[in-house]
């Protein structure tokens, strides 16, 4: 029974179909990673998607320039940031509830403009794989890693600039003290409410981009509520992923590929319930996550909002 | 200060609430109307125009609308209700403003309908797609013979695979959406038993990114012909016209959706039994029956697009197979 795994086509399909389905993961969790990392948890994530989805979408259709479409997205998942970061921070509101907030708000709000401004389920041509002269070509790998579109690629590029970024660079260093200390920040003369309005709305941009990935390029479709619950696993994963991007690269390919695996399982007939083979992907990230839970510190001052002098 | 910004906070959070509240036609209040009026109220869990299940519904009660008149068939709906909860909140507040019937438009609203439904006897009630009123007198029960068309789009998609594979995409092993491709094996077998049909249900009703890799799974298992049922299978469309497989669809049109791979789809025609429901509901009967909508009562119907060239000898096997199940002499589950 388990041979039936061990074929060329089984295996390039499970890791190239693991491979395109961690693209929104990535996109969403790597921003919520820079969030978090400063001390903001933010649950709207899936909003943001969701919108940033529409608006490609929408922008695509009426221009047929999908890169309007990608920076349409970009903004409209900036905007939502700002306005996460005006609650979180301004305001001081509870983050958790804020963020939901903000979930139900892109969800409505997605689908009272797809509803008035479309009104049905159409396509548009997408982000094409591209074409890498021989590589493409080659056997097993040129399928598993040589035929993919822009966004995909973009999504394993900004792990690494993400990874950078923390690690590496002076406003890594600041984004950290922030979702660490921020009193000790702010004694030090860094702008505890300027480095997460910056990390919050680069969150909402990445959510942004994690949705237009959906839209015109993966699925080249909008339905309404068409992430169902993308974003949620998405900041579990940070989570999961113990808020480094490298470990959240991880664990997004570990969930996309085992619900690729459990795809195959049913193709291939074999004979294990539907319904345990679709929990396989949640119930191994939940053994992950306990594992992660145990070995890993989240950032001290996350959730708590910060004023000076108190 | 503080307590400026927190009521500011507070202020924003309600905004946003009501703006989430924007994409659900919760029309919750009704103007004064005349008493013929008839007055329909109906609960879906996911949009008007989702090209399946929710837009079946929505499109028989337009068609009884064009029929009767809007003037004397008022419609309201309350689409994208998948979370249950919030479903028997609409259906309780429909229900206690006086429709005449309250349609619940999913299985899974049957426990908060079993909970709502005594409390008001005047007011009928329809659910589906199942045959269980529970045993009320203010309850119908609505059925799709989904097997039916499943077996006729499984004998032409057996006829059209030139791979001898084919791919089915599933939501979640239940109610319609397991009859249909339970029918659609059955006809495949029934036309060539060396043709495999591969099935992956894939646990979700909306998630449109995994129908679409399910599609791409079952295109690199080899399959060449796919189909699925639910409204996430525009996803799964996507990918089998990316990939240049024929596509069968069901529940409602899929055609305008991928012109080209679409060959037919078998479509609800819920007026059949809604017609019937009110006829009822007008003679003082509000539930207690079930209903189902099949090729024979013209509640189903098989739908083929014009924009795809289908030969001669799989559209005479499709009309042959129609006329099969209608006159008996083809049992989809003998």
């Amino acid at each position: 029974m388990i041979e039936k795994f061990f074929t060329e086509a089984v295996l390039v399909g499970i890791i190239a179909s693991g491979i395109r389905l961690a693209t929104p993961y990535l996109y969403a969790s790597i921003g919520e990673t820079f969030g978090q990392r400063s001390g903001v948890l933010n649950l709207g994530v899936e909003g943001q998607m969701l919108l940033g989805a529409f608006a490609a979408f929408y922008v695509s259709l009426t221009t047929g320039n999908l890169w309007f479409g990608l920076l349409a997205a970009m903004l409209t998942g900036l905007i939502m940031g700002l306005g996460m970061a005006f609650v979180s921070i301004n305001l001081q509101a509870v983050q958790g509830i804020s963020g939901i907030g903000f979930y139900l708000f892109g969800l409505g709000l997605s689908d009272l403009l797809f509803q008035k401004l479309m009104g049905t389920v159409v396509t548009v041509s997408g982000f094409r794989p591209i074409y890498f002269p021989v590589l493409s070509d080659l056997p097993i790998v040129g399928q598993i890693f040589f035929n993919h579109n822009i966004l995909v690629y973009g999504a394993y590029a900004m792990v690494f600039v993400a990874w950078f970024v923390l690690n590496k660079t002076t406003l890594g260093l600041k984004i950290k003290a922030v979702g660490e200390s921020p009193e000790a920040a702010d004694s030090l003369g860094v702008s505890v409410s300027k480095i997460r309005y910056l990390t919050i709305s680069f969150g909402g941009m990445m959510s942004g981009i994690a949705g237009a990935s959906l839209s015109i390029a993966l699925l080249n479709v909008f339905q309404q509520n068409m992430t169902s619950g993308l974003g949620f696993i998405a900041v579990a994963l940070v989570y999961f992923g113990g808020w480094r991007p490298i470990a959240v690269m991880g664990g997004a390919l570990l969930f996309s590929m085992v619900n690729s695996l459990q795809l195959w399982v049913q193709v291939l007939n074999i004979p294990i319930p539907s319904d345990f083979a679709v929990m396989m992907p949640y119930v191994l990230t939940i053994i992950a996550l306990v594992v992660t839970v145990q070995r890993v510190r989240p950032p001290s001052a996350l959730t708590k909002p910060f004023e000076r002098g108190h | 200060m503080k307590k400026i910004q927190k009521t500011l906070a507070m202020l924003l959070l309600v905004v946003l609430m009501i703006s989430a509240c924007g994409g659900a036609e919760n029309e919750a209040t009704v103007v004064e109307v005349p008493a013929d009026i008839f007055k329909v109220a109906v609960v879906m869990p996911s949009a008007i125009n989702d090209l399946a299940f929710s837009q079946s519904m929505y499109d028989a009660l337009l068609a009884i609308q064009a029929d009767t008149g809007a003037d004397s068939f008022e419609i309201v709906y309350s689409e994208g209700m998948f979370i249950v909860d919030d479903a028997a909140a609409a259906i309780r507040d429909y229900a206690s403003q006086g429709f005449d019937l309250v349609i619940a438009h999913g299985s899974q609203y049957g426990s908060s309908l079993q909970e709502i439904a005594p409390d008001f006897l005047e007011t009928s009630f329809a659910w589906g797609t199942t045959v269980d009123t529970f045993g009320l007198p203010n309850i119908f029960a609505y059925e799709a013979r989904a097997e039916e068309g499943g077996y006729v789009n499984g004998v032409m998609a057996t006829m059209l695979s030139e791979s001898a594979v084919i791919g089915v995409v599933g939501p979640i092993e239940t109610g319609d959406a397991k009859l249909y491709v339970d029918g659609f094996a059955v006809g495949a077998a029934a036309t060539d038993a060396g043709t495999e049909v591969n099935t992956n249900w894939i646990g979700s009703f909306s998630d449109v990114a995994l129908a679409s890799e399910a599609a791409q799974t079952h295109i690199g298992a080899g399959a060449d012909v796919l189909t699925g049922t639910a409204q996430m299978v525009v996803g799964a469309i996507g990918a089998a016209e990316e990939n240049g497989a024929l596509w069968f669809g069901t529940q409602s049109s899929q055609s305008s959706l991928a012109p080209s791979i679409v060959v037919a789809n078998q479509v609800y025609r819920w007026e059949v039994v809604l017609e019937d429901m009110i006829d009822l509901i007008h003679g003082g009967t509000y539930g207690g029956q079930s209903f189902e909508i099949t090729l024979a009562n013209g509640g189903l119907v098989i739908e083929f697009n014009g924009d795809y060239a289908l030969p001669a000898d799989v559209q005479s096997a499709a009309d042959a197979t129609i006329a099969g199940i209608i006159d008996g002499s083809i049992s989809v589950f003998p």
